[in-house]
């Protein structure tokens, strides 16, 4: 079983709740989203998007509901709730903080 | 987490919760969609389906594993698992019927022993009266005198002050306890009663159904307030609830009493042992104590009361201040109070009523229950183990598929929980019907059951609720231990344990046996000490006979008899009995000897005898009638016996014990000397041969004797030796009573055997309780010992097969698996008498002339071990002999 690097895996919560906040999406089309958006870099297996989404459920971040997909049977949609909006937006705050220092030190000039 | 998030994550936990199978099948739906979606994929880049397939599946990883990682993430784990494993343990239950219902046998009985132990000590020591509020501040007031080890009583005058004085206790109230006839229409039978102060149903909160308590004042004034309050039972059972019943009139000892209130049901009074069954005032205690008008003297002893201190006061500050109460009363009142205290002590202390005969018993029940309860444990435990290693498969198999250690253990903890928790409904039940069975241990007196109930109240059920928790440990953590070492190619081996070694995975069943050998062990020499501690009181000789002497009270204070009529009847009754062909004779006494009387005691002085500075000499003594030491077959060392003559006009005489004259006259002869008795001199005119007076466990001690015409007592008691047996000599005391006067009652008659046999009758329920346990103990151990050997000879078939073939005969083989059953027995043994060696001294108290090492009683319980043992092995032996090598050789 692949497992995302240590900073993917803090930030997949993220990054589940910003895909969902654009339109609500099954388990499948998250995946493929997820690919898309990141290139495959981040390289995210399936193995652990499906624990992540039942656990953000849990939380009360994003809710479920069961509608026809694409190809007309039933699946399962993930959507944001008011809660899940509000981690959304704390989380990104807190990423583009951190992202900044980081980027910040990073980008410091050698002497 | 915040509420918020706690609402929002509300709907999901639900889900989880009520609907686990719709969310399971939902989750396998989402993650086959995932793998379709992922195969059209593969097929739309132009593989082969069967490939298309293979990849999909080796993209997305162990479907197992995912779905189990999905769980974990609901959350689902604590209740979900709790439920889902609750749901299997009970399978498991109904899967193997034999194996639970002797598991739970063993639980309900080891907990059920616990739970009824405990409800008695709620229901006798700590909550006794459940009608009473506010128990938990309520103490036990006794006065205390310098140099006595037992609190006695305390006069009227100085409760009044304590009442008056305490400032720290909420309410003070006197509840005497009291007996006397009840005769309603043309039937009469004895009833008890309590003499209790005005404030006694305010004061603990009690409110009568019917009609009032007593008012303020009417505890005051010699006979001024003949009211009583009468028991709900009394006014069902003998007034059939007759709701016209207040005002109506009562005769209590020949005194009519206006009937002003019924207690409510339920409402049994408050002193441990009896239930009460009517209350009258303390102004009417000169009608139902011997002894006259006692509220105005300081020197007359006879309340028992009880205090309830303020919320918040602890015992000592309380006592702190009642002894600085009882110190000012013996500087204003030194005459009577000199050397004397006033103490307050917890009810279950409590020295005047049968808490406190009955504390070293309970006590000493609660270890004996905790070693059956272990003993229990360790049968349950080992049965699980057993089934443990036939589920070893199952574990192995669960472990591969992806459980984790944590969960197996968690299930094997919850089937011990289930386990434990029906035992410990079974043992509730148990304990609920054995409630009231202490009192079946204990004599009817005069009549009247004592009334000793269990109660089964919340802290009782805490309790049995931590006992289940400690259990589920115990027995569901031995077989959890085991599946530690559990690995996965385990199945795959062959087990090889032998009959012969106690190696390997067998060490722990084997120190389970060991275990409840010894402890079995040790309860066997308990009971076997207790009973012959039993046996040695009753059949040692008091210093008196007790075979052929009866003894009856005649109700002449309830009559009414005065003094001078009481002398006259006295005389009368003797002569008539004297002249019976079945009576050898016959006399009357103040106080039997091991009865309920207590003894007068006085001050005494002695020609010659000097006391130290600190001394001063009191001896306790009785009033007797002539004849009396030849009625009880007391003998005379040395003088004479009192006689007729010796009567109120005739001088003082006195006849003194043989640890009298060694005290206080050095071992010479006193016959013919001066002792002082209550500030008169009387002479001694016998020595009498030293007895038991109170007690069967008392030590020797000095005591004497005066003529009861010379110190009269209307409420002596009777006593006659006699040949006849008691039926026929009651008909015969009976008609020659009637033939004097026809409105006197006799009380119970008596054999004096039968009253050392009551008065010894704590230890009886000791013996009587440990042995039936005790009995438990060994059978339980029994069970376990024949579980482990027939375990160990069903995994040894091959073996044994195999010695078979090799020529060992049947009689081998058996020797072969007794001498591992006796192995076990003998190291339980060995470390049951290094702890009986150290612990039956504690049963101290208990014993009676036994010493606690009895080397005899050690090897009794040895020979009842081992005969346990071996019927424990036989059976399993006997299978043994019996395996078919070839059969065995070819599997």
């Amino acid at each position: 079983m692949s497992k995302p690097s240590d900073l993917v895996q803090g930030t997949l919560d993220m990054l589940i709740l910003k895909i969902v906040a654009l339109e609500p999406l099954n388990g499948w089309a998250i995946s493929q989203r997820l690919k898309q958006i990141s290139s495959d870099v981040l390289g995210v297996s399936d193995g652990s998007l499906y624990p992540a989404l039942h656990k953000l459920e849990r939380r009360g971040w994003i809710r479920a509901q069961w509608k026809p997909s694409e190809n007309n049977r039933r699946a399962k949609f993930y959507l944001l709730t008011r809660l899940g909006r509000k981690q959304l937006e704390k989380e990104t705050a807190n990423w583009n903080r951190v992202s900044s220092a980081i980027s910040g030190i990073v980008q410091l000039k050698e002497a | 987490m915040d509420m918020e998030q706690w609402l929002y994550s509300l709907p999901a936990r639900l889900r989880v919760l009520f609907r686990s199978n719709q969310v399971e099948r939902e989750m396998k739906e989402e993650l086959r969609e995932h793998l379709e979606m992922q195969i059209r994929g593969n097929i739309a880049k132009g593989m082969p389906p069967p490939v298309a397939r293979r990849s999909a599946m080796l993209t997305m990883g162990g479907l197992p594993q995912i779905e189990q990682q999905c769980r974990d993430a609901r959350g689902a784990s604590l209740i979900g698992d709790f439920v889902q494993d609750t749901r299997y343990g009970f399978r498991q239950l109904f899967r193997s019927p034999g194996f639970s219902a002797l598991a739970l046998l063993c639980l309900t009985l080891g907990i059920g022993a616990n739970a009824a132990v405990f409800s008695w000590i709620e229901g006798i020591l700590f909550r006794p009266y459940p009608a009473v509020v506010h128990q938990e501040r309520l103490f036990a007031l006794a006065g205390t005198a310098r140099g006595e080890s037992d609190p006695g009583e305390l006069s009227w005058p100085d409760f009044q002050d304590v009442r008056r004085d305490c400032s720290l206790c909420d309410q003070a109230f006197v509840s005497k306890i009291t007996g006397s006839t009840l005769s309603i229409g043309d039937h009469a039978e004895t009833a008890r009663g309590s003499i209790v102060s005005a404030n006694y149903f305010d004061a603990i909160g009690v409110r009568p159904v019917l009609g009032r308590g007593f008012e303020a004042g009417e505890d005051n004034g010699s006979d001024a307030h003949p009211v009583v309050v009468i028991s709900y039972q009394l006014w069902r059972d003998r007034y059939k609830s007759d709701p016209e019943i207040i005002g109506k009139t009562q005769r209590f000892n020949n005194v009519p009493h206006a009937i002003i209130g019924v207690a409510p049901e339920g409402f049994h009074g408050t002193f441990v042992g009896w239930a009460i069954q009517f209350w009258v005032p303390t102004s009417m205690e000169a009608t139902f104590e011997s002894g006259g008008y006692k509220l105005e003297e300081r020197d007359a002893r006879w309340i028992e009361a009880f205090v309830r201190l303020k919320p918040g006061v602890s015992r000592t500050q309380a006592q702190q201040e009642i002894s600085a109460i009882a110190r000012r009363l013996e500087t204003s009142y030194p005459a009577s109070n000199r050397g004397r205290g006033i103490g307050i002590w917890p009810l279950w202390q409590t020295p005047f009523n049968h808490a406190r005969t009955m504390l070293p018993t309970l006590g000493f029940m609660v270890v004996v229950v905790a070693f059956v309860l272990l003993i229990a444990c360790a049968n349950v435990g080992n049965l699980l183990l057993v089934r443990s290693f036939a589920r070893r498969h199952e574990m192995s198999i669960r472990l591969a598929i992806g459980a984790s250690r944590l969960r197996l253990t968690k299930q094997l903890l919850t089937e011990g929980l289930l386990l434990s928790a029906i035992g410990t409904a079974g043992g509730l039940l148990v304990a609920y019907w054995c409630r009231h069975a202490l009192v079946l241990l204990l004599p009817t007196r005069s009549g009247v059951a004592m009334y000793l109930p269990g109660e089964i109240d919340a802290r009782v059920m805490v309790m049995s609720a931590g006992i289940c928790m400690l259990v589920t440990l115990l027995v569901g953590v031995i077989p959890a231990f085991h599946a530690r070492d559990l690995d996965l190619a385990g199945p795959l081996k062959a087990e090889s344990a032998g009959v012969v070694g106690a190696r390997g995975r067998t060490w722990l069943r084997s120190s389970l046996v060991v275990l409840q050998v010894c402890l079995s062990f040790l309860l066997v020499v308990g009971a076997a000490l207790l009973l012959e501690s039993l046996e040695k009181i009753r059949s040692t000789s008091p210093g008196f006979t007790t075979k052929s002497v009866v003894t009856a009270g005649v109700s002449l204070v309830a009559a009414g008899y005065d003094v001078p009529r009481a002398k006259i009847f006295q005389d009368e009754l003797i002569d008539r009995l004297n002249a019976l062909s079945g009576v050898e004779s016959a006399a009357f006494a103040s106080v039997t000897p091991l009865g309920y009387g207590t003894f007068s005691e006085t001050p005494i002085a002695i020609d010659g005898y000097r006391p130290s500075l600190e001394e001063q000499p009191s001896v306790e003594y009785n009033q007797v009638g002539p004849g009396y030491f030849t009625t009880l077959g007391i003998p005379l060392v040395s003088g004479r016996e009192f006689e007729r003559s010796d009567n109120e006009s005739a001088p003082l005489v006195a006849i003194v014990n043989r640890a009298m004259v060694m005290r206080y006259w050095a071992g010479e002869d006193p016959v013919g000397r001066r002792l002082q008795v209550k500030g008169g001199w009387a002479r001694v005119v016998g020595v009498a041969a030293d007895s038991k007076y109170e007690s069967m466990r008392e030590a020797t001690k000095p005591f004497f004797y005066v003529p009861l015409r010379q110190e009269f007592v209307r409420g002596a008691a009777l006593n006659i030796r006699t040949s006849q047996p008691v039926a026929s000599i009651r008909a015969a005391l009976v008609r020659e009573v009637q033939a004097l006067d026809e409105n006197l009652a006799l009380s119970e008659m008596i054999t004096l055997q039968e009253q050392v046999n009551r008065s010894t009758s704590p230890q009886l329920v000791a013996v009587t309780l440990v042995s039936i346990l005790g009995g438990l103990a060994l059978l339980l151990a029994g069970i376990g010992l024949y579980g482990v050997i027939s375990y160990a000879v069903a995994q040894s078939r091959r073996e044994l097969g195999l010695r078979m073939a090799l020529g060992a005969g049947g009689a081998n083989l058996i020797r072969l698996v007794i001498s591992r059953g006796l192995r076990l027995t003998g190291a339980g043994v060995i470390f049951g008498m290094v702890a009986a060696l150290i612990l039956t001294r504690l049963l101290g108290p208990l014993l009676y002339g036994v010493n606690p090492h009895d080397p005899l009683i050690f090897g009794l319980a040895l020979l009842v071990m081992t005969t346990t043992a071996l019927a424990a092995c036989l059976f399993p032996a006997w299978r043994a002999s019996r395996t078919d090598p070839a059969r065995v050789l070819r599997d």
